[in-house]
């Protein structure tokens, strides 16, 4: 199971880093949120695999699962959420205002800007 | 247990959502509000410090649950410290915002402004790692919206690059805390540091992949050498006001890397040590170099001072990597400094560029800008603090951190790096103003009508575009300035200050006890808690409990 997993988050990473690198605004988000996907199934791991243990602290049970690791996911997902709204929306106004949707800058014409 | 300590936090989470709900039709409203609020926020820093003064850490649990599973705000020296910084450069970049009509040209500024503001007390306040991630997401969605303010093409195209970069960068710290909570199983700092300390060196392969990867987050927030190039972009286009304000931003990083690796991975742990000198300390000198390399290839003034930006954190982080208490004192004192100067410069450079009109910020002469003279003095001012001529503070501060630098082995890396790029910056910087306050003149002299390009046809009008005395912004980039001579004139109190955090920041076991030894709120003693755990935990044990003996069979 834990090789499993591994691969899972290693592979959505990859792919992530992947198409972050293509350099246009529709790959990049893509890959953002795939990175964001291999974190957060990283930060479960991150309390250990465990299958079917209680999910809370009780008492009498000696075996459960670590409660922190889901709280942490779930303010992971909340604010990646939120930020990948917030990139797709200001993506989309860039690209709408120049007309390309290039990450990195245009290439600028040297002779006007110098003095 | 005072509350205050959560007011720096509370205070502007409360103003943002009203002044968004109630007053965001009325401008003037929302200026008083704000204004009134960083005000409120001036006093309660200055007294958190002032109460942070005498050595005392305070401690505030939230919701009164105990550390390691509450989440605490520490006020200690140096989060009090830079809790006033931000209050003070806060106040004054506001003021600028109001006067220049800046918070005009698009919606909710100051609703933002606040928010940023919660984001920036709340990651100095933390005492808590995960706590720190969120406070990072608060001020960094803040300054997506504040990036973006008043929109336009180069705005927004930078700002795409600015979320996506920080966006990795998020990804990056919560793959760092994951690999932190796998190895030690807590994220309170104060707890971490006790666990940490336990780990063998033989055993410390995680932890030890955790301490680069956070260092590599805080390193992308203050833009150390290989992970600077989001900065130019996007400092040079954000609003100026905005860009002022970023300045504490980078510091928020630096802040991080003295809090997190005096503490939890002080230099002398084993487990990690030599992360600082064999890796740090590098990239700093590279990104001082970089940075002053930066300001001398500008082609625009905006950028000039981005790249100066870099520079200073370069400066800023090569103290911070010496990692000795004259280091660490040095680096506080030089934080006060660049952020102040920094913002100096971004509002500087928005009269300029207000005043220059059609010409923009292009390093090329064009007709004299409309109080050019007050505009060219508190440039080179300015210039003078950033670049650590004397007499102004970037000096006192260059001279600290050389001084601090002399007994490490890499000194005369050090210090040639530290020199060197000083006097590039410095010929960056004069290029710079002559060309834009002095040729300008010059040509107005010399230059006859047929001559005249298209830019420079408004040399016929030596008024410009501005006829309004600019009052607000003067006063707000005088008070910077004032600050600076200030900080310069006090350097001996200063300094004794930052020696004393050092000193504070070096032995962290009283910040340590203040957050572990205090108890939390007591469940047993509680008469409706305790009635809800007898009443809950045999429903719940038999809910939970069969599905794992289901699996056991």
């Amino acid at each position: 199971m834990e090789f499993l997993f591994a691969s899972g988050v290693g592979v959505l990473t990859a792919a992530g880093l992947y198409l972050v690198l293509r350099l246009r605004t529709f790959p990049v988000i893509i890959g953002a949120s795939l990175l964001t996907y291999a974190v957060n199934l990283f930060l479960f791991a991150s309390g250990r695999l465990t299958i079917g243990a209680p999910p809370v602290l009780m008492d009498g049970v000696t075996r459960y699962s670590d409660p922190l690791p889901q709280a942490l996911v779930l303010t992971a997902i909340v604010i990646s959420f939120g930020m990948t709204a917030v990139v797709v929306v200001i993506a989309l106004g860039a690209y709408l205002g120049a007309d390309d949707d290039h990450v990195n800058d245009p290439q600028e014409s040297d002779s006007e800007d110098r003095a | 247990m005072t509350h205050w300590i959560v007011a720096p936090v509370v205070l502007p989470a409360m103003l943002a959502a009203f002044i968004l709900l109630v007053v965001r039709f009325h401008l003037n409203l929302s200026r008083v509000f704000s204004v009134a609020g960083v005000m409120a926020l001036l006093v309660i820093g200055a007294a958190l410090a002032w109460q942070a003064s005498d050595g005392t850490v305070s401690m505030y649990q939230l919701g009164n649950w105990a550390a390691p599973f509450g989440i605490v705000l520490v006020a200690d020296r140096l989060s009090t410290m830079m809790v006033l910084l931000t209050a003070v450069l806060a106040l004054l970049v506001l003021l600028y915002a109001i006067g220049s009509g800046w918070d005009r040209r698009g919606q909710h500024f100051h609703a933002l402004y606040q928010f940023q503001l919660m984001g920036i007390m709340g990651a100095f306040l933390t005492g808590d790692l995960f706590n720190l991630f969120v406070f990072f997401e608060v001020l960094l969605i803040a300054s997506y919206g504040l990036m973006i303010h008043a929109g336009g093409n180069d705005r927004l195209r930078a700002g795409t690059q600015y979320v996506l970069y920080n966006l990795l960068g998020s990804t990056l710290f919560l793959f760092a805390l994951g690999a932190i909570y796998a190895e030690t199983g807590t994220l309170n700092m104060a707890d971490l540091a006790n666990r940490v300390e336990m780990i063998a060196p033989e055993n410390s392969t995680g932890i030890r992949v955790a301490a680069v990867l956070l260092l590599l987050v805080f390193a992308i927030k203050a833009a150390i050498a290989p992970l600077h190039f989001w900065l130019p972009s996007s400092y040079a286009e954000a609003p100026a006001p905005v860009a002022a304000l970023f300045g504490i931003m980078t510091k928020v990083g630096a802040y991080a890397i003295i809090r997190i690796y005096t503490m939890v991975f002080p230099p002398d742990l084993e487990t990690t040590g030599g992360l600082y000198g064999m890796w740090l300390l590098p990239l700093a000198l590279a990104g001082l170099v970089i940075g002053m390399i930066g300001v001398l290839g500008a082609k625009r003034l905006d950028r000039l001072v981005a790249f100066s930006v870099i520079g200073s954190m370069g400066m800023l982080t090569t103290a911070v990597a010496l990692f000795t208490p004259a280091g660490i004192s040095a680096a506080l004192y030089y934080v006060i400094h660049s952020t102040l100067a920094t913002a100096a410069l971004f509002l500087i450079v928005d009269l300029v560029r207000t005043g220059r009109g059609q010409a923009g910020l292009a390093l090329r002469a064009a007709q004299p800008i409309a109080g050019g003279p007050m505009i060219a003095a508190l440039f080179f001012v300015a210039a003078i603090a950033m670049t650590g001529l004397p007499p102004l503070s970037g000096f006192v501060g260059k001279l600290l951190i050389l001084d601090a630098a002399f007994g490490t082995p890499l000194v005369w890396v050090t210090w040639a790096a530290i020199l060197g790029s000083s006097l590039i910056a410095v010929v960056g910087f004069s290029r710079a103003g002559s060309v834009m306050f002095w040729k300008s003149h010059q040509q107005r002299d010399t230059f006859s009508d047929d001559t005249l390009s298209g830019d420079q046809l408004g040399v016929a009008e030596p008024q410009g575009p501005k006829a309004r005395i600019p009052v607000l912004e003067l006063v707000s980039v005088g008070g910077l300035i004032t600050l600076l001579v200030l900080h310069t004139v006090l350097a001996g109190p200063v300094t004794r200050y930052m020696d004393a955090t050092t000193q504070q920041l070096f032995s962290p076991g009283q910040y340590i006890r203040a957050v572990m030894d205090v108890p939390g709120k007591d469940l047993s003693t509680d008469a409706y808690h305790a009635d809800d755990a007898k009443e809950d935990s045999g429903p719940i044990g038999d809910r939970l409990g069969e599905p794992v003996t289901e699996e056991e069979n």
